[in-house]
């Protein structure tokens, strides 16, 4: 029993905890703050996976960006609580059922495609900031730029949407 | 040390929770928020098989999910306010100008 492990299954409890919170709640600013859990729970567990630009980017883009921006639209709409509608039929009787199936299935499948020896030691495989720069603007940098181009029309997208006249 | 398999299993529930919240919820952005869950879960698994693979290509390939996600979180706020000015509520069922 290292820490590692300790630490894998406390931040893997809050994530599962975050995620059942998110969909439990009827207030949308209550699940967008379950939501930020999540996301800084995973940050730790990708540093555990050795992944340190990841985890940062994790806590600076997710975390800090796009939840802002969500936590800016709900209380900028001042959205209330969810009405209580019944559910649809099609997602109560066929969706349930093939979402259950689908997440046995990814569980059967990963536990037996995956060795049970491949462990995690985070100072094994470390990606390093400088390492995964030095992959992106070679190896990748035509995908790089190509995702600026991608953001710009995006700000565009948003700008023309929500503009009351153009 | 924790088995490889616990985080790729882990992933797996977090997709699961986001399927259930995107069919259980009524409200859009709620909705939205559980497709976010469903990304976070996928770059976990990415980032379990970069690392057991020894492989860099998963995490860089998280960071491009990543940007593509934020280039989302954008456009689709804007179409939800959009929807909330024609419509001046966010319930999915107020929103069947298409269905059948």
């Amino acid at each position: 029993m290292t820490p590692q492990y300790w630490l894998f299954f406390a931040f893997a409890g809050l994530a599962v905890l975050g995620a059942l919170n998110l969909i439990w709640q009827r207030h949308p600013i209550h699940s967008a703050l379950s939501l930020i859990v999540v996301m800084g729970a995973l940050a730790v567990l990708y540093l555990l996976l050795g992944a340190e630009f990841i985890a940062a980017v994790q806590v600076l883009v997710y975390a800090g960006a796009i939840m802002v921006l969500f936590v800016f639209v709900i209380m900028f709409l001042n959205i209330g609580e969810e009405e209580r509608t019944s559910w649809s039929r099609v997602a109560k009787y066929v969706g349930l059922p093939v979402a259950v199936a689908l997440l046995g299935e990814i569980s059967y499948l990963l536990y037996r495609a995956i060795p049970a020896r491949a462990t995690v030691d985070a100072n094994r495989f470390v990606g390093t900031t400088e390492s995964v720069g030095q992959r992106l603007f070679t190896e990748f940098v035509l995908p790089f730029e190509l995702t600026s181009i991608l953001i710009l029309v995006a700000i565009l997208g948003a700008v023309v949407l929500a503009k009351r006249k153009l | 040390m924790v088995p490889v398999s616990h985080y790729l299993v882990l992933s797996a529930i977090l997709f699961g929770l986001g399927v259930f919240g995107f069919l259980l919820r009524r409200n859009v952005i709620t909705i939205f928020m559980s497709i976010e869950l469903m990304l976070n879960a996928v770059n976990l698994a990415f980032v379990a098989f970069s690392f057991l693979h020894q492989q860099l290509s998963g995490q860089i390939f998280v960071f491009f999910v990543i940007v593509v996600a934020a280039a989302e979180a954008a456009v689709g706020l804007a179409i939800i306010i959009l929807v909330f000015r024609n419509r001046v509520s966010l319930n999915v069922e107020r929103v069947n100008l298409m269905k059948l």
